[in-house]
């Protein structure tokens, strides 16, 4: 176990220097010199002169690579062009709030999912079946910010019970951040809801027809144990394999609901920094990103030596 | 107990779906199991044996439904009982174990927990108690080191193991009536000789009433006090195990009996035709070293020289595990051999590359165990059957005319091209996994297992089938097999392999009477039912030689 945990987390690293190659010749490959395009319309040839000394641009391509590399390592981001602050501030004061939605709307998904999906199976062919899956075909269809306005339109306009917009610290109340934060959430499993209560339904469905389970209930096992402890534990793999894709995709999914609800977070920041051509913010949003995934599916991989005994590297 | 019977049967009937081939699975079912009392229902597939267990179990699939009689449980009916009431009698009055010792577990818990599950549900033991009472019914049923395995995962044991961690979970609550559902079935024959004594030793100890349900004369013979014989729902026979078996009344029963193949191999002459395959030195290693992982190397096949000549048969015998399965399919090139040289009439194939193999394919063809998963479900048997002919170049119209040919070579409608594989029965299948083999014209034909999944009266007729086109096209035949019944009958030489090696080899009527290495006497004298003398020879033309 412990030497499978090594190898994987081993295996992550060229991943990650790959992907930092990539990010990092996303600038230099931009056409044009990018001390130009990051000195803007209305610089003179000593400004130009001086970004690109300062960004190291006259040095070799390989070293400049390694420079940059080695500044990121100390956690050393750059300067953003436009806020003209570090880059790690700004993403380190961003992050708090993407990384609570995030979480939030994961948990929020699961909750509601599994247990759906499994009844879903459980009763498969009646009409609780029927409407689930028929909830899922529309959650499916719908776009997030379609849903998102129609809460808002909802609970926040005609109710008057939850607020428009808005984020609040969890240092500053867990219950003041739960109450902004439950709507724009809510807004964002809707889809992940349909789609994982979709895959527990299949998974559970497959195991149920297994020998193990008829052996549970030929030791007289009631039908909810049958259920959580035989069934569920089994159908675990590919349902944990789409909750951990479901959260990256929704990391990077919240550039969207961020933008309705207004929440201060990565998405926002992401936006902003791509309409003003702030480079350095861009890359580090995208290798952040780029290493969440990594650390998700290095998770998802080592949950399933967890969840599946016979699940060897 | 003041109840006589353990279980009383009587009447019962259950009913199946509208659009099924008969109104009811079972009809009209009444027998009875005493305290102490082994019953065998012993029937072919669809014949109703493992409905009848369900219903007394309350475990009927909701497409069945039970319209009448009375399963009594020591004089209570399960039939009637609410659900909360079965779940109480699950495991405390009877109890079941399965076929497939390897599915019936459940994978991801220890198989120590499972046992102490039984014990959750139905008492108010402490963890720790739980525990030391499955240590100790492990004990029981002789697992070896119980302290160590309670751990253990399933997959980490073998199926005997396995199988004995079902019967110590059955038995953990002294049920008074256990039923056993093709327990040994799935298992090896040497395997199958400790758990059937075991189940006896168990039964015995406990008074336990057992139901046994089979499909196999063999353990029957072996095992049972008294014989309930089902065919198409209803019983046909019913009586003391010596009176159904010396002297069954039933022409169904005779029937059965009369195919059950007979352990005492026909005289046969030495073929004498030129050589087909020669093996030389044959190993296969399965695994290999990684980076920073564990060795983990399986030397399935060990240094394995065999010849076959053509229009012979030569089998290969050995339990799961022995290698028996990864030479056959060396000899095929479905795999890589590691070393040695495989000799196709002359043509060493063991190392050559795929695109210079593709001319020799078609020259080893082979027929595999599961007729069920061997056809592609959504192709027609039409399509299934002209593929390899055109891939070598056939045209079309000729090979549907040689596949019309064929299926009425191998018994069936040459007008069936049309139709799909669920459309056939098991054996009308494995008719056309032999037809399509064949479509090709080859020069040796590997039966794997090719009758093993056959219910005994249509493996009679598939063996037969096998056997006469041996002869017409004088094949080289090389037919793997678990069951020693099924080797006497068909095989004019034996191999014998153990653990990736060969341990005895020779005609088969010799390997059979005169066996030398102790390995062979051990599965010579682990096949159940010795003591009854089964069925006729198989192929009588074999005996004619060619």
């Amino acid at each position: 176990m412990a030497s499978y945990l090594l190898r994987r987390v081993l295996a992550t690293i060229p991943v990650m220097l790959l992907v930092a190659l990539f990010i990092f010749l996303l600038l230099r490959l931009t056409p044009g010199d990018p001390a130009t395009i990051i000195a803007g319309d209305f610089a003179n040839e000593r400004q130009i002169a001086e970004i690109r000394e300062n960004l190291g641009l006259d040095k070799p391509i390989f070293s400049q690579f390694f420079v940059w590399l080695g500044n990121i390592l100390q956690g050393d981001f750059g300067e953003s062009f436009f806020y003209k602050k570090e880059v790690s501030e700004l993403i380190a004061a961003r992050l708090e709030p993407t990384l609570s939605l995030s979480l939030l709307t994961i948990v929020l998904t699961v909750a509601i999912a599994v247990p759906l999906g499994t009844l879903a199976a459980y009763k498969q062919g009646s009409w609780i079946d029927r409407g689930i899956m028929g909830f899922s075909v529309l959650g499916f269809s719908l776009p997030v910010f379609v849903i998102g306005y129609a809460l808002i339109y909802v609970f926040s306009v005609q109710l008057g019970w939850l607020p428009v917009q808005g984020y609040q610290r969890i240092a500053d109340g867990v219950g003041g951040w739960l109450y902004r934060l439950i709507l724009p959430a809510t807004a964002l499993s809707v889809i992940f809801v349909a789609f994982i209560a979709r895959m527990t339904r299949t998974s559970v469905l497959e195991v149920l027809g297994e020998d193990y389970v008829r052996t549970a209930r030929a030791k007289g096992q009631t039908e909810t144990r049958v259920l959580m402890r035989h069934a569920l534990r089994n159908a675990a793999v590919p349902i944990v394999t789409v909750i951990g894709l479901s959260f990256a995709v929704l990391i990077g999914g919240v550039v969207v609901t961020e933008s309705v609800f207004t929440i201060p977070g990565l998405g926002l920041l992401t936006v902003e920094a791509v309409l003003a051509r702030d480079y350095p913010t861009i890359q580090a949003v995208i290798l952040l990103f780029s290493f969440i995934y990594v650390l998700i599916n290095l998770i998802i991989d080592v949950s399933y030596t967890l969840l599946d005994p016979r699940i060897r590297y | 107990m003041d109840q006589k019977y353990v279980l009383e049967v009587s009447g019962l009937t259950v009913s199946l779906p509208k659009n099924a081939d008969r109104p009811n699975a079972v009809e009209d079912i009444s027998f009875t199991v005493a305290p102490g009392e082994i019953v065998c229902v012993v029937g072919e597939s669809g014949s109703g044996k493992s409905v009848t267990a369900s219903a007394v179990m309350g475990l009927l699939p909701d497409a069945l439904r039970p319209t009448g009689g009375r399963t009594l449980l020591e004089g209570e009916d399960t039939l009637k009982a609410e659900k909360s009431r079965l779940r109480d009698l699950r495991g405390t009055r009877m109890a079941m174990i399965f076929q497939e010792p390897m599915t019936a577990l459940n994978p991801v818990t220890r198989v120590g927990e499972q046992i102490a599950e039984m014990l959750e549900i139905h008492t108010s033991m402490t963890a720790a108690e739980r525990r030391s009472r499955a240590i100790e019914t492990m004990d029981a049923v002789h697992l070896p080191d119980p302290e160590k395995m309670v751990d253990a995962f399933p997959h980490q044991l073998s199926g005997g193991q396995r199988q004995r961690i079902m019967i110590a979970m059955a038995l953990v609550l002294d049920p008074a009536l256990l039923i056993a559902d093709e327990p040994t079935t799935a298992l090896d024959v040497t395997t199958q000789a400790q758990i059937l004594k075991l189940i006896k030793e168990m039964q015995e100890r406990r008074g336990t009433g057992v139901l046994f349900i089979t499909h196999d004369f063999g353990v029957v013979a072996e095992i049972a006090d008294r014989i309930v014989v089902m065919q198409h729902g209803r019983i046909v026979e019913y009586g003391d195990r010596d009176d159904v078996l010396r002297r069954p009344k039933a022409p169904y029963t005779q029937m059965l009996m009369a195919s059950v193949p007979s352990m005492t191999p026909p005289e046969r002459s030495a073929k004498t035709g030129e050589t087909a395959v020669e093996v030389k030195a044959l190993n296969k290693v399965y695994g290999k070293t990684g980076w920073l992982s564990k060795q983990r190397i399986v030397h399935a096949v060990k240094d394995v020289d065999l010849m076959l000549r053509k229009g012979e048969t030569l089998g290969i015998v050995g339990e799961s595990g022995s290698g028996k399965s990864t030479v056959a399919r060396c000899i095929a090139r479905l795999i890589d051999p590691t070393s040695g040289s495989i000799s196709l009439h002359g043509t060493e194939i063991a190392t050559i590359s795929q695109a210079q193999l593709r001319p020799h394919r078609r020259k080893v063809q082979i027929v595999f165990q599961d007729p069920y998963r061997s056809l592609n479900p959504r192709r027609t048997i039409g399509q299934s059957l002209i593929e390899a002919p055109v891939n070598f170049g056939m045209p079309e119209a000729q090979a549907l005319q040689m596949a019309r040919d064929l299926m009425e070579l191998v018994g069936l409608s040459g007008d069936a091209l049309e139709r799909y594989p669920h459309q056939f029965s098991g054996g009308q299948r494995q008719r056309i996994c032999i037809a399509r083999a064949l479509a090709v014209e080859p020069e040796v034909l590997i039966a794997d297992e090719a009758v093993s999944a056959l219910d005994v009266s249509v493996q009679a007729q598939v063996l037969k089938l096998l056997d006469d086109i041996r002869v017409k096209y004088n094949l080289a035949m090389l037919f793997i097999t678990h069951d020693l019944r099924v080797a006497a009958q068909i095989c004019d030489r034996l191999i014998v392999m153990q653990k990736g090696v060969i341990v005895e080899h020779g005609p088969t009527r010799k390997v059979y009477q005169e066996p030398q290495h102790p390995y062979t006497r051990l599965l010579l004298d682990a096949a159940p039912g010795q003591g009854m003398t089964f069925g006729a020879e198989i192929a009588p033309a074999a005996a004619q030689g060619n």
